[in-house]
């Protein structure tokens, strides 16, 4: 990267910094004043991402968006509902085509409830449809109370502004209401704002800021002009653009740029973006970070925010890469979905009403194409015939990786057997499936393929050798592989390491410890890149830091559990994975 | 309103590259864009539309033929006059049915006239042009079935209603997606001819001179169009000036030896990676006026036309792109 100047601090140390100049107004007027911009310009700022509990406070909010006349939408609307159909009744009763539209189709403003559980495929499609069509703009409303819960990151960064409202007492809120005079005068005049060196400084804030998207300070321009126009001036200035950092580019931080050299120092050093010989150095004083408005930055958001912002950020990211397989689409059971042509038989269930719905409309034709069988009953054909279907949530695999090394194996390697076991005998009732890598010597074996079978899981556990060295990157190849294995046959695997040190033999067999952790890292991280959720179980006397190390590489937990007994390791796993 | 300027997209130069080839050589086969949010994926592959040049086609046949011969009984074309007509790029929308894929029967002309008619599907607009797919990794399981199909045999056929129905459905596929939303099946994956990973530009004056253009798209439009539509029309005339010379560029022996090496050393699947790198470096030496494939446009094609067809390393995070450039300075120094 090029930055050489600043030394980054990890967002989440801000609390800790020194004080920082309040924000300018009363949090509660900035949240009607972000109101007041959204409502002047909709289309630039794209959207309202709006992080709050259902209650009164926001309920205020809503009251004053109401304004602007939004039409609602939920997570799980329907394509027909978005896109538009045929509408069936209106098309039958008058015999000609009728539609009705989608509401994507409608130029205004969507309001999407419960937009923390609203499906990737849903967020793209929005997503796509405020990239298409600028007379669309989406309010979020984003209601996540969990850990890891928040909006879908397609839509995240194409919304302009963020508002969070739990910190509000309903003491400190009071009524909006937006002046709808002077927002439409303010509205005429956005054309006319001169930008000056906006697009530039808040572009390089978002860079200071980690902010990756090039669509963070284009919204943060539109709210900057939104503002100037709000202001009646003719140009924006230096209280717009921080007004602007802290509505449109706050919550996208990652990172934060530490206190900047003293100014001095800072004109004569070339800036490690300089080697572009385009580069304007006239404007050197410019090059200086931005602190006032990365203070805007992070002074906007209460401290601890944006970790959650952050969490949410990844744990989106894991979900949606183990989508394909923690969800499925099923004939049987399940969470209904729209139907489908198909054939009945092979499990499937016909829908009627929807076969119905399709057959409806042909009757004419059919009638005059079959005279023989017009007789007054309905014609029915093969293509109307459509399917349920439904989404399942799909069977577990528990990949447990023991390690059966060194003198202590024989009775860790009973006791994880025993966890087996027991696991999977409470399997049927939880649809557990468990498989088994162990690993000793020089490589990891599987030795038991993912099982729903105790009788052939007892039988294999039987007999297994122990001692020797620790080929873990081995084990971990093979736990991956297994992992993969199962996700392709649609499971959703996840993986519970048991070992009480590092490893210290490579993937080629030989006896090379720093190449054995090396290996061991990267494919700890290729499990946490899949997004495989992953437990890792220290059951040394003493905890090791390299392990802790492990396992931070793997996204796992980790839990030190010396001198576990079967009965503990299987209660300790079934609770960290149901938790 | 009009598609953003191709040229006047700001770095992502492999991206560009890409999209340029294949509009010389079609027979290459699409392009497929993987990468971070906010870094103009669809706006480079609407760009694409306005730099492709027009193709000759009857009048009023649903699937653009060239021939009268060739238009489907089932459109009842009357026209024999050819016109010339933009070349098509068709959007597959997420959420999109079957029917209006493949086309289904006139629902229209069903209730109102009780007449059994065809209604041609996006799969018949876009014969012989391209079709796009953004979030290309999204599109349910049902519809990339149907496209796989359609692409093998370059055929679409419909049996309903005791209609059989079939026409040409030849088109390059472009698709577009960001990873994180999740993966993408290796037979739709292998469709696609070429494809690059977008990054967003992280030095301060690319990305400043993005939204500077963007801006300018935005609020001074008809402007900011005319400003660019020369460098356009100019990128126009290169690749039809390249699609001429495609057929006279020549081959070597050692060039033909080159990709061999090459897809051998990286162990990409089938032949299809060798035939696809070669044709791109052919492409690429037709676009640069040379007159033979060198070893440099086997280098500068091999990334986009092989990383997608690797197998998976789950050792490797560096990456499909850093094991071909890797293998690349190996066996072609």
């Amino acid at each position: 990267m090029s930055r050489g100047l600043l030394k980054m601090t990890p967002f989440d140390d801000t609390s800790g910094l020194p004080g920082r100049p309040p924000p300018p107004t009363d949090p509660w007027a900035q949240v009607g004043l972000a109101l007041t911009l959204y409502a002047i310009d909709p289309a630039g700022l794209r959207g309202l991402w709006l992080r709050a509990r259902a209650g009164p406070v926001r309920d205020r909010v809503l009251a004053a968006l109401a304004l602007l006349t939004p039409r609602k939408l939920h997570p799980f609307v329907s394509d027909e509902a978005l896109f538009g159909g045929m509408d069936l009744s209106a098309t039958l009763a008058t015999g000609e085509m009728q539609r009705h539209a989608g509401l994507l189709e409608q130029p205004g403003i969507l309001a999407l409830s419960m937009a923390e559980r609203c499906p990737s495929g849903l967020a793209v499609r929005l997503g796509q449809a405020l990239d298409q069509r600028a007379e669309l703009s989406l309010v979020a409303l984003d209601e996540a109370a969990e850990e890891g819960e928040g909006l879908p990151p397609a839509l995240a960064d194409r919304l302009g502004l963020f508002l969070e409202l739990d910190g509000f007492a309903m003491g400190e809120t009071s009524e909006i209401t937006l002046p709808q005079g002077l927002i439409e005068t303010a509205r005429a005049r956005l054309d006319r704002i001169h930008k000056g060196e906006a697009q530039m400084r808040l572009a390089r804030v978002a860079r200071d800021l980690g902010i990756e998207s090039l669509r963070a300070p284009m919204l943060a321009l539109a709210c900057a002009r939104a503002h100037a126009a709000w202001r009646g001036a003719d140009a924006i200035e230096e209280g717009d653009l921080e007004l602007a950092v802290a509505l449109t580019l706050a919550h996208r931080a990652t990172q934060f740029p530490e206190s900047a050299p003293p100014p001095e120092e800072a004109p004569p050093e070339t800036p490690p973006d300089a080697q572009d010989p385009e580069q304007d150095h006239d404007q050197s004083p410019l090059d200086l970070p931005e602190e006032m408005l990365i203070d805007a930055a992070r002074s906007a958001l209460p401290p601890g925010l944006l970790a959650q912002l952050q969490a949410a950020r990844v744990a989106r990211g894991a979900q949606s890469q183990s989508g394909a397989g923690a969800k499925r689409k099923s004939l049987r059971r399940g969470r209904p979905m729209p139907a489908r042509a198909g054939k009945p038989g092979a499990g499937a269930r016909v829908d009627v009403i929807a076969t119905l719905r399709q057959a409806a409309p042909w009757q004419k034709v059919r009638r005059r194409m079959m005279p023989e069988r017009a007789d007054g009953r309905l014609l029915l054909m093969p293509a109307d015939i459509r399917i349920k279907r439904y989404q399942d949530q799909t069977d577990r695999v528990l990949i447990f990786v023991v390690d059966a090394s060194g003198s202590s194996a024989l009775a860790r390697l009973g006791e994880a057997k025993g966890a087996v076991e027991l696991m999977l005998a409470e399997a049927y009732s939880s649809r557990d499936h468990v498989a088994l890598v162990t690993f000793r010597g020089t490589q990891a074996d599987l030795v038991l393929p993912p099982s729903r079978s105790l009788v052939q899981t007892k039988r294999r556990l039987a007999g297994l050798p122990g001692g020797g060295a620790t080929p873990l990157a081995s084990a971990l190849q093979m736990a991956l592989a297994a992992a993969e294995q199962a996700r392709g046959h649609g499971m959703t695997p996840t993986l519970a390491l048991l070992t009480d040190g590092r490893g210290n033999i490579a993937l080629d067999g030989s006896a090379n410890r720093v190449q054995a952790a090396d290996e061991a890292a990267q494919l700890a991280r290729a499990i946490a890149g899949r997004g495989i959720p992953s437990l890792v179980i220290d059951t040394s006397l003493r905890p090791k830091p390299a392990l802790a190390e492990l396992a931070a590489k793997m996204h796992a937990t980790l839990i030190a559990l010396p001198r576990a007994d079967a009965r503990t390791l299987s209660a300790t796993l079934g609770a960290a994975l149901k938790g | 309103m009009t598609p953003f300027p191709f040229a006047a997209i700001v770095g992502q130069d492999e991206m560009k590259t890409a999209m340029v080839l294949t509009a010389i050589d079609p027979k290459i086969g699409g392009v497929l864009v993987f990468g971070d949010r906010g870094t103009g994926k669809s706006t480079a592959v609407r760009a694409l539309a306005a730099l492709l040049p027009p193709i000759e086609a009857v009048k009023g046949c649903p699937c653009n033929s060239a021939h009268v011969d060739d238009c489907p009984e089932w459109a009842d074309v009357s026209e024999t006059e050819i016109v010339s007509r933009p070349t098509p790029v068709v959007d597959l929308p997420l959420g999109v049915t079957e029917d209006r894929v493949t086309g289904a029967l006139d629902i229209e002309r069903a209730l109102t006239r009780g007449e059994k008619a065809f209604e041609a599907g996006l799969l018949a607009r876009a014969n012989r042009g391209y079709l796009y797919i953004d979030e290309v990794n999204l599109l349910e399981d049902h519809i990339v079935d149907l496209l796989l199909d359609v692409a093998q045999t370059g055929e679409n056929v419909v049996e309903r209603e005791g209609m059989s129905i079939r026409h040409k459905a030849r088109f390059v596929l472009v698709g577009s997606g960001n990873p994180e939303e999740g993966e993408l099946r290796p037979q739709l994956l292998d469709r696609f001819g070429l494809s690059v990973e977008v990054k967003s530009p992280s030095d301060i004056d690319t990305r400043v001179e993005v939204i500077r253009r963007r801006d300018a798209y935005e609020t001074d439009h008809d402007a900011f169009m005319a400003e660019w539509e020369p460098e356009d029309a100019a990128l126009r005339d290169r690749i039809l000036t390249a699609r001429k010379a495609l057929g006279d560029v020549r081959t070597s022996n050692i060039a033909l030896h080159d990709c061999a090496s090459v897809c051998l050393a990286l162990g990409s699947d089938g032949l299809r990676g060798e035939l696809t790198l070669l044709r791109t470096a052919r492409a690429l030496a037709a676009y640069e006026g040379a007159g033979e494939i060198t070893r440099d446009h086997i280098r500068a094609a091999a990334p986009m036309a092989l990383r997608h067809r690797l197998r998976r390393d789950p050792l490797d995070e560096a990456g499909s792109s850093a094991r071909v450039a890797r293998q690349l300075a190996e066996v072609l120094p």
